[in-house]
């Protein structure tokens, strides 16, 4: 169990999902770098999150609701809870298009499982929609789920513990990555500046 | 890439800067002079009577843009600077290297290496292109002396005294062939040596503005990447004294600054007339060439090179940030030394 002092924000669970580096440097180093996909992203949560609440056909939306797990030891705030009589159903609004990788999931099985703990009640179903699509998807929140979410707010606990940036690794996804002049993931790999130095004291 | 930003000068005395939705706005006397969107600028840097709305300054503060008044002559008088950025921990590692006298040694001397090898290409430079205009073999001396300096330099655990009598001797070696860099109007145009409280003639008087415009991005480049300016490696601590952003300075001291003032002086782009010798013997400079000045400066910052250690095209406005985020690289272990930014 951890303490209020110790929770993190749940954002940062997609950021390790996708890379231990960009995480680190987001929640380590406190860098922030926006770029198209995340201007994109930010000012459609400022729509999502321009409203409070309303009701509908007997179900009430509450928007930008706040979030935590001391279980998780994560933080954060959903973009829209839908309350019903017999359930609870956490919508978080994407960007993009739904993609194969879990990170949306897990970032919205681990709002599920913070709702769960802060109102005792069972969460089995979320939903996620995706700006370029405009598709609804329904998520489920089986075990397999739930065990991945809890391993990756672990491995993300782990990672900020150590106040050590890990050092880079070059993919192909370093391209999308807004970080990508803050990490310098090709101009640092296996880059030695004594060597360099010693180029510049010979010429 | 990051995107290299223009630095606003604002020098019309009186005018009001302000903020307009996302613009800043420029006026004076009742008339807005113009406007720009703040995702276009790097910095601001305010010349005498100009004032700022707090609105503007906030605003500038939330998106990283820092406000810098000087006086009217280009004297430094104060900044702006929203909340401190970064985080703790790198400034943490910044202060144990600081307290560390041979971690500082190892970082001062890459510093020193960026600066003797660059003041040694001014002067080759000058050799290759002026050979016929000047005294090519009392440069070509001066250049084998900063030779020299840098072989003193080889050693990786230097000790931060020697280092200290090899800038002193390199300096020493690079001004006294100052003066023959200087190819028209020697009357008045000419180096004897550096002065700056105050510059007491035309050429100290160019350098000193243009070290205070670089050293305003330097600070603003080392605070955007979380580094505190005040605490440095080789400029040992000194209350109100900016050490690391000095430090930083000394590799752009020839490439930028230096090289700017001979180019203005050479090409005729200031005049003995945009100089004022005041009773005391201080000298100023007119409005007129003050302006010169910062759109020459302008537009070097837009030129293009090729950074020699991260190989990669970049623009000369851009290094200042370059070099601030290389420093924090290696403070925090990502890099085996800080690379100083070299003339190729």
């Amino acid at each position: 169990m951890y303490t209020e002092s110790d929770l993190l924000p749940l954002s940062g669970l997609q950021h390790i999902l996708f890379c231990k580096r960009q995480c680190a440097l987001i929640h380590i180093e406190q860098a922030w770098a926006e770029n198209l996909f995340t201007a994109e992203g930010r000012i459609m949560h400022e729509k999502v999150h321009s409203e409070s609440h309303e009701t509908r056909k007997g179900v009430r939306t509450e928007f930008s609701v706040p979030l935590r797990s001391f279980r998780l030891g994560l933080i954060g705030v959903a973009d829209v809870v839908e309350f019903e009589k017999n359930s609870v159903t956490p919508i978080e609004y994407k960007r993009g298009r739904s993609k194969k990788e879990s990170w949306d999931r897990v970032q919205l099985c681990a709002q599920a499982m913070c709702l769960e703990e802060m109102l005792d009640t069972d969460i089995t179903e979320g939903a996620l929609f995706y700006g370029k699509t405009r598709r609804r998807q329904n998520i489920v929140f089986d075990e397999a789920l739930r065990r991945e979410t809890e391993e990756t707010a672990r491995r993300f606990h782990e990672l900020v513990g150590t106040r050590q940036t890990p050092p880079p690794e070059y993919t192909a996804r370093c391209e999308s990555c807004s970080f990508v002049d803050a990490c310098m993931p090709r101009k640092i790999k296996n880059r030695s500046a004594t060597a360099y130095l010693k180029g510049i004291l010979s010429s | 890439m990051k995107k290299y930003l223009n630095t606003l000068y604002v020098s019309t005395q009186g005018a009001y800067l302000a903020k307009e939705g996302e613009r800043v706005i420029v006026r004076s006397e009742g008339k807005t002079l113009g406007g720009w969107p703040i995702h276009t600028i790097g910095g601001i840097v305010c010349f005498g009577q100009v004032s700022c709305s707090p609105f503007l300054m906030g605003f500038c503060a939330e998106r990283d843009v820092s406000i810098s008044f000087l006086t009217e002559y280009g004297k430094f008088l104060a900044r702006v600077e929203g909340p401190v950025s970064g985080n703790v921990l790198l400034r943490r590692e910044q202060y144990r290297r600081a307290d560390d006298k041979e971690a500082s040694a190892k970082i001062a001397r890459s510093a020193m290496i960026g600066k003797i090898s660059n003041s040694r290409a001014a002067l080759r430079r000058a050799v290759r292109d002026h050979s016929d205009k000047l005294d090519a073999d009392a440069v070509r001396e001066a250049s084998q002396r900063l030779t020299h300096s840098l072989k003193q330099l080889r050693h990786e655990d230097i000790a931060a005294d020697t280092l200290l009598g090899v800038e002193g001797s390199a300096s020493v070696a690079y001004f006294s062939a100052f003066d023959h860099l200087i190819l028209n109007d020697k009357k008045h145009f000419f180096f004897e040596n550096r002065n700056r409280r105050p510059p007491l003639d035309n050429v100290n008087c160019l350098l000193s503005f243009m070290y205070t415009m670089v050293m305003h991005d330097v600070r603003s480049a080392l605070e955007t990447v979380g580094l505190d300016p005040a605490v440095g490696f080789y400029h040992r601590d000194r209350p109100g004294r900016p050490g690391l952003a000095l430090d930083l300075m000394e590799e752009f001291r020839p490439f930028l600054a230096d090289r700017l003032v001979l180019t203005l002086v050479n090409r005729k782009q200031v005049t003995a007339k945009g100089f004022k010798k005041s009773k005391s013997g201080a000298v100023r400079m007119s409005d007129k060439t003050r302006k010169a000045v910062l759109t020459a400066y302008m537009e070097r910052k837009k030129d293009e090179i090729i950074h020699p250690f991260l190989e990669e095209k970049i623009s000369v406005g851009l290094l200042c940030h370059m070099q601030a985020h290389l420093m924090a690289r290696h403070l925090r272990g990502d890099l085996d030394a800080y690379p100083p930014f070299v003339v190729r």
